[in-house]
């Protein structure tokens, strides 16, 4: 299987994926655009909060390619970002009051300068989250240190593990991933990740696996971690669940599969003023692998760059982005609806 | 294509108030407690939805319930494991009446 890009998919190009998701269903259907739903609650436009976290992407290199990835990764992305560029973030880091960077891809690791630029924001006093596939750690033997890596530079790993059965696991994320994922976290829980009372965090991800919404996050956790658990003896910290955003190559599966017009309706119809409130893009800032500044991982994808003054690292200005009105568009949706969804699971 | 079940119409169950608003408002505030979490969980419920579901061969209950119980983290094996408690207890009512049909026949015979 081939990203979209690789492919040349017309949903691979972001102009064509933002007519999709706002031509399509919300002219059929008659929904109220995002903007309009926020404007009634009053919520728009959209507002920053204090900015406590830096999402950094450090390329779109994967060793994977799930069926819903919003970044459209696989290995035939060749987007990886250089220290040129990560020295300009440890720069604007080292002079903000951002606490946790989040790094995010692709497979992260797979960046020749991951562990420098790893190394670097730990000395800087940064706290590090990596979102780690899990299969990465066991994919290439270079790999394999990489838990003894984290565990020395106190990282906080979160990882996708969209179900507790190979079956679920592998027809989203790929043939064998759930194998490689149970090897993986019993190499994390071996260096006392997840385990209590370590103080290495390692928290899950769960994502739906298919057009439906996830629980809320408190249920699905008690069954992750009996399950895991009880067959597996594996444990972890946090589950967060997560809502899949019509973005990418899950678009593309909604509209491939026939379910898009009634998982959008579905989205607008679970909109939630609350979970508004709390989603990740008024709390964090997005930096693209060459540098350029979004709200958030999905504004990224879709090209929905800051405004010019303050579109890229070397441009990074606090003020003016926490004065900024947050970019927004029909995918949106996603981070809104029922308990709400963001990088760290339910907004309330 | 008209049909006498139409998948739209599930959307519209709440209007069913339109024409007694007092007997809906009470039904639909009981259906909310019964599938809030007590003593059983909302997971369990969803699972005996959907065995019900089968039961009365309702298709709007199905398709409501077959996406509630995939929202709740129930797998297909868990799914499919209660469609077959509700045929095995739907095959076993039948069956049972078997026992009244052996009376009545040794009833009536030599």
């Amino acid at each position: 299987m081939k990203s979209l890009k690789a492919s040349g998919h017309l949903l691979s190009d972001s102009a064509s994926q933002i007519k999709t998701l706002h031509d399509q269903v919300f002219d059929k259907l008659q929904l109220p655009l995002f903007e309009q739903k926020m404007e009634a609650a009053s919520l728009y436009p959209l507002k920053p909060a204090r900015t406590t976290t830096m999402q950094i992407n450090v390329g779109k290199m994967c060793n994977q390619i799930c069926k819903h990835c919003h970044v459209d990764a696989g290995p035939d992305r060749k987007e990886i970002m250089t220290r040129h560029t990560m020295q300009q973030c440890l720069d604007k880091l080292a002079a903000s009051e951002i606490t946790t960077v989040d790094l995010t891809g692709g497979a992260p690791e797979m960046n020749p300068d991951f562990r420098w630029f790893v190394a670097e924001l730990t000395a800087i006093g940064k706290q590090v989250i990596v979102r780690c596939n899990l299969t990465i750690i066991v994919a290439n033997p270079k790999y394999h240190d990489l838990p003894d890596f984290f565990k020395q530079h106190q990282v906080e790993v979160v990882s996708s593990l969209p179900f507790y059965n190979a079956d679920k696991t592998d027809r989203q994320r790929g043939k064998g991933v759930f194998e490689d994922s149970v090897k993986a976290l019993r190499m994390l829980n071996a260096r006392g990740y997840g385990v209590e009372g370590s103080g290495l965090i390692l928290n899950l991800v769960y994502n739906p696996n298919g057009a439906f919404m996830p629980a809320p996050q408190q249920g699905l956790q008690r069954q992750f971690k009996k399950a895991l658990h009880d067959e597996f003896g594996i444990v972890f910290n946090e589950l967060f669940a997560i809502t899949n955003i019509p973005v990418s190559r899950y678009l593309d599966y909604l509209i491939s599969s026939g379910n898009y017009d009634g998982y959008m309706e579905k989205l607008v119809n679970a909109f939630n003023p609350v979970a508004a409130t709390g989603v990740m893009c008024r709390s964090m800032v997005s930096v693209g692998w060459d540098g350029s500044l979004y709200d958030c991982d999905f504004n990224q994808m879709l090209d929905m760059q800051f405004d010019a003054a303050y579109n890229h690292i070397s441009r990074y200005d606090q003020e003016l982005i926490e004065n900024r009105e947050i970019k927004t568009g029909q995918h949106c949706y996603g981070c809104t609806a029922g308990a709400g969804s963001s990088c760290g699971g339910n907004t309330i | 294509m008209n049909t006498y079940y139409n998948p739209e119409d599930l959307k519209k169950f709440g209007s069913i108030g339109e024409f007694q608003k007092e007997l809906a408002d009470k039904f639909f505030s009981y259906y909310g407690s019964v599938f809030a979490e007590g003593a059983l969980t909302a997971r369990e419920k969803s699972l005996i939805a959907l065995a019900v579901s089968h039961t009365v061969q309702c298709p709007y209950c199905i398709d409501a319930y077959t996406t509630d119980t995939l929202e709740k983290g129930c797998s297909e094996a868990e799914m499919m494991e209660a469609v077959h408690v509700a045929a095995a207890i739907k095959g076993g009512a039948t069956l049972v009446h078997g026992v009244q049909m052996m009376n009545k026949a040794k009833d009536l015979s030599m």
